[in-house]
């Protein structure tokens, strides 16, 4: 489903965020992406959600070379990625139904459809009734889980997500962990990019652990 | 490698759309466009009202310009009704002799009136017209001849029969030369055709402008609007679905100044029609003040919402560019 082929990153200032990484992540698979900060996990997910293109190597997500995605085809590529953001990202002046509807949208999803969808979503989430809300009115959890519920609401079969927990306590993060878990449960090939070892050490999840541009352990494989 | 991707939630939700179905899609997202962009406008009612009150103004000036050349023409057409010719006599001639030749031009059908000017009485307007009577009474004798003034009758004011009126007074032995007075009506007609692609001038400079002002407004707008754009980009929105908005709110502002443009320009009409009449009454004339006409006003209303939407697409596609999300 992601698949990394000898790939070399060097962004235009000159700075090398990887150095060679392969691997490969199979559909409906779960992994940690681990490491500092600065050692190339934000570099990975971008070339997945092909917000830069690798140096060198190859990026296949979903059957795609993403070196063969014309800049008129990456929408279309990105509504098969879903993406959290540690800062989630959600537009402020928008309710939490529009914010979760944005992506349907986008695509030309029917009014019914969206409806139905971003409902289902948000009960994934646990957050049915929240649809009204505006971001800012809810924590930091909560705003977090939109995110989340946004990011899935198309049923992409690729979701990655940067940091996720960064802004939570601990007992949130587990929530939110949980929930990745349980959309992988559903089939969701899932990336999920963190530093926060403590945290992980409760899943029995496949994990990447990356140093200075280099993955290292990759055969600590799954449970 | 990846695997094929198997009844994966993705492969169940990537259903086709019909034709109907995304033309429905299409008309579905201009239509909330189109009122969203509204909405949006009216919520900041003061930095709009300012955007179009420069837009109209900006149109306004080509249409009054417009009005003036309008207006010039229909006054124009007014004067040329009234063709006159000089008919100048030979010399020698006597009171009595050139007494008879204008009472022979008077009674022809094609004459409405004609009126004999002694040399002293073309003396006299000679000297109040040109300031050179000093040196023609120099000169000890009138040097001018007996003239006669030819108004020819309504239906034989035409360019061809006015022609020959003047041949056929050629041909009378006492008849020197016969000048048809309708050479400073052609200059007044080129001065106004001269005012006409002032017209033209101030229209593309202005309309130029116009784009200016919405292209750097709609860049203003876009970059307050940066992390949406972003937002709906890493979300999968192409381009032509973050510009649709802007282009709608460009449109809006180029009809709103088209519409401010055309009350202008009205309002305008109406203070000067009462003067202008009066004016009009005083030279004995019946022309009345004209406004602009459906046609001016449409070409004012689609030039204001064409221009807005050039302006905005042009902002759209140099600044949307720049604009990639970062994560």
């Amino acid at each position: 489903m992601i698949s990394f082929q000898r790939v070399f990153k060097r962004y235009p200032n000159g700075r090398e965020a990887l150095a060679e990484v392969s691997f490969d992540l199979a559909a409906g698979e779960m992994a940690f992406l681990t490491g500092h900060s600065g050692a190339g996990k934000s570099t990975v997910l971008k070339l997945i959600a092909l917000l830069e293109r690798p140096t060198r190597g190859q990026v296949v997500v979903n059957g795609r070379n993403t070196a063969a995605v014309k800049p008129r085809a990456i929408p279309g590529f990105r509504r098969e990625v879903g993406v959290v953001f540690q800062d989630h990202r959600l537009l402020a002046d928008r309710p939490v139904y529009e914010n979760v509807a944005l992506p349907l949208i986008i695509a030309g999803v029917s009014r019914r459809e969206t409806e139905k969808r971003v409902r289902a979503s948000l009960d994934q989430v646990g957050l049915l009734g929240k649809e009204t809300s505006f971001p800012l009115e809810l924590s930091a959890g909560e705003q977090q889980r939109v995110g989340i519920a946004r990011a899935v609401v198309s049923k992409p079969p690729v979701l990655i997500a940067d940091e996720p927990t960064g802004n939570l306590d601990p007992d949130l993060a587990v929530e939110v962990m949980n929930l990745f878990r349980r959309l992988n449960d559903v089939g969701v090939t899932v990336l999920v990019a963190t530093h926060d070892v403590h945290l992980i050490d409760r899943f029995r999840v496949r994990r990447l652990h990356i140093e200075q541009g280099t993955l290292v352990g990759v055969p600590d494989a799954a449970a | 490698m990846p695997r094929p991707d198997k009844g994966s939630p993705a492969s169940r939700s990537r259903e086709r759309r019909s034709p109907v179905a995304a033309l429905s899609y299409w008309l579905e997202r201009h239509a909330q466009n189109f009122v969203a962009s509204l909405g949006k406008l009216v919520r900041q009612p003061f930095a709009s009202a300012l955007t179009i009150g420069v837009i109209g103004l900006g149109l306004a000036l080509p249409a009054v310009l417009h009005l003036v050349v309008v207006n010039a023409s229909a006054i124009a057409a007014g004067i040329e009704d009234t063709v006159q010719l000089s008919v100048y006599l030979t010399q020698p001639l006597t009171a009595e002799q050139a007494r008879k030749v204008q009472q022979g031009i008077d009674a022809r059908d094609d004459v409405l009136e004609a009126e004999l000017v002694t040399p002293e009485q073309g003396l006299r307007e000679f000297e109040q017209m040109s300031g050179f009577g000093e040196a023609l009474r120099a000169l000890g004798d009138n040097p001018l001849p007996y003239a006669i003034t030819v108004r020819p009758a309504p239906r034989f004011d035409t360019p061809e029969a006015v022609a020959t009126l003047a041949d056929e007074l050629k041909t009378l032995p006492e008849v020197d030369i016969v000048q048809v007075d309708t050479e400073w009506v052609q200059r007044l007609h080129a001065i106004l055709e001269a005012l006409g692609q002032v017209v033209w001038l101030a229209a593309i400079l202005l309309g130029v402008g116009v784009l200016i002002i919405i292209g750097n407004t709609i860049r203003l707008d876009i970059n307050g609007r940066r992390e949406e754009i972003e937002v709906i980009k890493l979300v999968g929105g192409s381009n032509a679905f973050v510009r649709r908005p802007f282009l709608y709110t460009g449109v809006w502002y180029g009809l709103g100044g088209g519409a401010l443009a055309w009350i202008i320009v009205t309002a305008a009409v109406a203070f000067l029609a009462g003067p202008v009449e009066r004016v009009a009454t005083l030279y004995g004339s019946g022309i009345r003040l004209q406004g602009l006409d459906t046609e001016a006003a449409g070409v004012l209303l689609a030039g204001g919402t064409v221009l807005g939407w050039l302006g905005a697409w042009a902002a759209a596609q140099y600044h949307l560019r720049r604009i990639e999300p970062r994560a």
